[in-house]
């Protein structure tokens, strides 16, 4: 210990910000969690567990729980998907791969604000989508995209999607360039088609990439916000609401500082089992 | 598998189709912004007479001028003190193999997992009570530490990697530890020092929930606030509007396309692991 003394002053400074911007906030937030605080007002009671059975009652939050999840899972899986599929055609021969491989990830550093204004106009009732498949003569497709509760989540989704499919893109073609080209041309003058090469030799050395991938957008899914904000700002009514729009719906407009911070509980907890879970499914795949 | 074949050709037909569908927001993004009155029946056609105007009035008079300059603040700032107080870190808790340095490690890269709008609230209160609600400080703060877990693990990960010869050939010399550690260590890390500075700045750059939280009713605005109010201002002005999103994503696209290799390097592969 102390032979290792001058550690201390290494560690120090990033711990100090560490500490005091995630550890200590977060642990006053469980706390608050279990009272009946405000948020501006001085005083609090402690309330045990009612925050939370509130939160499980609560026919938003139900609501916003599975919205949630809805885009959490067809995040993740169309997300990789397309990003899967756009590195594999790109990871080819193909004359136009580096400016295409650019333009699919440039959306990727732009905010979220600013594409989730410029979808909010595809989407408009008399927005360029439906003019689009007006002219195409597709009008039996035609739908008021982020008005209609029963397809808003999935508008939601491609928005998300369209950003980000270029990020899940890159990261596969990083996973590719992994995999030794001997062994493709092994398998080609072996007779496999393509598909028997990239299942049996492929595949394998993608695992590290989904991986990273699944669990950005499955975390990324989780604390969705902005898009929603911007999008739809959780409605129609309530049927876009996810738990982040809520929590600041209930902490900011009508001052329940402490049902927010269960909200917040939750989504920690929910975040953390479905790490751990995708983890475990993924090192248990990886071995055989 | 390395000739240009006619199979490689439709490949490069649909993934080109792909992309055209890709870009069609993209398109009447730019075709809006750049004409004077929105015609909603011809937004497809092609802007005869493009003009700049709606660049210059949402640069000027939306604001957006001033909320660029905080944002590119705040960024800079932050991304210095998290990689400066990250680099640091991460070597002691990637060359000292006991226990209380690996349980360290878990307890700083566990912050991963925690979301960080569970912080955010009880924050808030902390920073009104310091009187730091509403200045840019109070972001600088929160992005530090908020980043620190994903900077600490890559820096971690990649020094174990690197061979400790060198150190110990500085050691033989003489050297103390931050000496050892500036002139030798340090610069070995600038590949992944690449990667942190490009996932944290655009963590940064495009943040929205944390400036809406600490910033709103104040002067100081970051981009992304400041868009969300421009646009709520001029909502039936789309071209006005586009123009603006595109002068409020044009730094970090000019950074991106700049630095492509690196960014996509940083994205692509620093995860990995």
């Amino acid at each position: 210990m102390v032979k290792n003394r001058w550690a201390i002053s290494f560690l120090l400074p990033a711990l100090i910000f560490y500490v005091f911007v995630v550890i200590i906030p977060s642990l006053q937030g469980i706390r608050f969690a279990f009272t009946d605080w405000s948020g501006f007002t001085q005083g609090y009671n402690w309330a045990g567990l009612t925050q939370f059975r509130r939160v499980l009652e609560d026919e938003d939050t139900r609501g916003a729980l599975s919205h949630t999840f809805i885009i959490a899972i067809g995040v993740t899986v169309f997300q990789n998907l397309v990003g899967l599929l756009l590195a594999l055609g790109l990871f080819s021969k193909v004359k136009s791969r580096n400016l295409l491989r650019t333009l699919f990830f440039a959306p990727a550093v732009v905010a979220p604000v600013a594409t989730a204004y410029l979808w909010q106009y595809m989407y408009a009732p008399n927005g360029p989508i439906n003019g689009l498949l007006q002219i195409l003569g597709l009008e039996g497709f035609i739908r008021d995209w982020l008005g209609d509760p029963s397809i808003v989540l999935n508008s939601i989704i491609v928005v998300i999607i369209w950003q980000f499919a270029g990020y899940s893109m890159v990261i596969y073609l990083a996973g590719l360039e992994g995999v030794p080209k001997e062994l493709i041309e092994a398998a080609e003058i072996d007779g496999a088609n393509y598909f028997r090469r990239f299942w049996f030799v492929v595949r394998p050395f993608l695992y590290p990439a989904i991986t990273v991938t699944l669990m950005l957008s499955i975390i990324g899914g989780f604390k969705l916000f902005d898009q929603v904000f911007i999008l739809t700002g959780g409605g129609p009514g309530v049927a876009s609401q996810t738990i982040s729009t809520l929590m600041y719906r209930n902490a900011f407009l009508f001052g329940e500082f402490a049902y927010s911070t269960a909200l917040a509980v939750l989504l920690t907890v929910l975040v953390s089992v479905f790490s751990a879970i995708q983890y475990f499914l993924i090192s248990k795949v990886d071995k055989t | 598998m390395n000739r240009y074949t006619w199979k490689t050709f439709s490949l490069e037909v649909i993934l080109i189709a792909f992309a055209t569908l890709f870009l069609f927001p993209v398109y009447i993004l730019v075709n809006l912004a750049i004409r004077k009155t929105t015609n909603l029946d011809t937004v497809y056609t092609p802007t005869t007479q493009p003009t700049l105007q709606n660049f210059k009035d949402s640069w000027i008079d939306g604001g957006l001028f001033d909320a660029v300059i905080n944002t590119t603040i705040v960024t800079v700032a932050s991304v210095f003190f998290i990689v400066l107080f990250a680099s640091f870190a991460s070597y002691p808790l990637a060359r000292i193999t006991s226990r209380w340095s690996k349980s360290l490690f878990f307890f700083v890269i566990g912050g991963l997992l925690i979301p960080y709008q569970l912080a955010l609230l009880p924050l808030y209160i902390t920073f009104r009570d310091l009187s730091l609600l509403g200045t840019l400080p109070s972001l600088i703060i929160f992005y530090i530490g908020r980043e620190m877990p994903i900077a600490v693990f890559l820096y971690t990960a990649f020094l174990r990697n690197i061979p400790k010869e060198y150190e110990e050939a500085a050691a033989i010399d003489g050297a103390g530890n931050v000496k050892t550690f500036t002139q030798v260590v340090l610069p070995l890390l600038r590949p992944v020092t690449g990667t942190v500075i490009i996932l944290t700045g655009v963590f940064v750059y495009n943040d929205f929930f944390t400036p809406l939280l600490y910033l709103s009713g104040t002067g100081n605005q970051t981009t992304t606030v400041a868009l969300a109010q421009f646009v709520q201002e001029y909502r039936s002005y789309w071209n006005l509007v586009f123009a603006g999103l595109i002068m409020a994503s044009t730094p970090i696209l000019i950074a991106f396309f700049v630095m492509q290799k690196n960014v996509i390097k940083g994205f692509g592969g620093g995860l990995k692991g």
